[in-house]
């Protein structure tokens, strides 16, 4: 017990880096998630093609080979930024592309009828997805949805390589202070974790059940 | 029937369309006069539906002219959203929003695309609602209605938009039996106000009741235009005659 009120401080600092990491990127993929989905199911063929693009760089490239790009890449160009905004954009933009596809099954998923009544009632193409094909869609993908945010809470632990002191990073500093705590160190880093992902998987399910439509 | 002079609401002159090698829709002219209720009738591809559909332009063609009100349908954009808001569609499965309520499907059109206010356009939903029988109905979702008070629905969200046409496909074919009637009642109250109707439907009844035309078509033609008193006792062209046959003899 007493391991853990010694390094209490460095704890919870720790957690609340990891926490507002987590919350920053994905705000950030949340809203270029959606904004991508939206490109990517556009009448206007420039707009898919971007999208497109986008997603299949970010998903295809490893999210430490995405922070290095950010934080030792864009300083070759003369574009500085600090090592915790580096570290929600990169992992912001990265799921962002994981957040469009899981949105573009759940716009594929919304019957096509629902978009021909739509249209008949003349709604304009940004009317339509706005108020029918996405408020569909973002109910059928919560699971998904959930699943992108608990694997983006882990992936957050990349930026402890990049001088980003969150959980993950206490790591090695704790089990360098004392090597025979080192099962101590790893049950407050996991239990770290836990705190966020636990509560998370518990609130995805119950917006599942809450947001379900009637078909 | 009288015939209303002047430019007729809608006409459709040398429409063509294909569905990769199926010609579906060939040479197709057509003209409905404003307060004019036409039936479509015809086999399973015929090419009923698919017609019905291009006056909104759900479905483009390929050739031939389509216009309403002496406009030319235009290209798919805002000018095409705010065409389709005057010609009201009514579907075979509904349609409904199914992640509105009944009431926000029928003020959704006219708050998003009339701008009109939140207060009017719930009141005159309500009002429609009322007309179509499913008042009581309002604050429900599409899934819990059956299928014939969720057909009522979607005339009564066509409606909302005041439109110019309204467009039928099939709006009986997926309810049960019981339940058929009760939409044709609301169909033939709005064709004896006036409103001009394109059905696409199997009911002879509704045909005989409150058609001023039966247009019938067959493999992608029409094959025969007639008054439906005309066209059910004395069909003219073999096809109709068969037609009738297989249907008015069971």
């Amino acid at each position: 017990m007493q391991f853990f009120v010694d390094n209490f401080d460095l704890l919870k600092d720790a957690f609340l880096q990891t926490l507002s990491l987590s919350l920053l990127a994905g705000l950030l993929a949340l809203v270029l998630g959606t904004l991508l989905a939206a490109m990517r199911v556009s009448p206007i063929a420039p707009l898919r093609w971007l999208a497109t693009f986008y997603v299949e760089t970010f998903r295809n490239t490893p999210l430490t080979v995405v922070f290095f790009f950010m934080i030792f890449g864009l300083p070759q160009i003369d574009f500085v930024i600090d090592f915790f905004t580096g570290a929600v954009l990169s992992v912001g933009l990265y799921t962002a592309a994981f957040v469009c596809e899981a949105l573009r099954s759940g716009i594929n998923a919304v019957a096509a009828g629902q978009v021909e009544a739509a249209r008949a009632v003349g709604l304009t193409f940004g009317q339509t997805l706005r108020e029918i094909v996405l408020p569909q869609a973002f109910r059928t993908v919560v699971p998904p949805l959930g699943n992108v945010w608990i694997a983006m809470v882990k992936n957050t632990s990349i930026a402890a390589g990049f001088s980003v002191t969150e959980l993950s990073a206490v790591l090695p500093r704790l089990v360098n202070a004392d090597a025979g705590d080192l099962t101590l160190v790893l049950v407050g880093v996991v239990a770290g974790y836990l705190i966020i992902t636990l509560p998370s998987a518990f609130a995805v399910h119950r917006l599942e059940r809450r947001v379900a439509i009637l078909r | 029937m009288t015939r209303p002079n002047g430019e007729p609401l809608v006409r459709l002159s040398g429409v063509n369309k294909w569905f990769g090698e199926l010609h579906v829709l060939q040479d197709i002219e057509l003209s409905i006069d404003r307060g004019e209720v036409v039936v479509v009738i015809g086999p399973s591809g015929s090419g009923k539906s698919t017609l019905c559909r291009t006056i909104n332009r759900l479905e483009p063609i390929d050739s031939g002219d389509i216009t309403i009100d002496g406009k030319r349908l235009p290209e798919e954009g805002k000018d095409l959203a705010r065409l389709r808001s005057d010609v009201g569609m009514v579907f075979q499965s509904f349609n409904l929003f199914a992640h509105k309520t009944i009431l926000e499907n029928v003020t959704l059109g006219p708050i998003k695309v009339r701008g009109q206010s939140k207060a009017d356009a719930e009141k005159r939903a309500r009002e429609l609602l009322e007309r179509v029988g499913v008042s009581a109905q309002a604050d429900k979702y599409p899934a819990q209605l059956s299928g014939g008070q969720q057909q009522r629905v979607a005339i009564a969200r066509a409606l909302a938009m005041d439109p110019k046409v309204m467009l039928f496909d099939e709006p009986t074919s997926a309810l049960d039996p019981e339940m058929i009637n009760e939409v044709l009642d609301v169909m033939t109250a709005l064709a004896r106000d006036g409103m001009t109707m394109v059905v696409v439907t199997h009911e002879m009844g509704f045909a005989r009741r409150a058609a001023n035309r039966v247009v019938f078509m067959d493999g992608g033609r029409i094959v025969e235009t007639a008054e439906p008193e005309n066209f059910f006792t004395n069909p003219q062209s073999e096809r109709a005659q068969d037609f009738l046959s297989k249907i008015l003899n069971h």
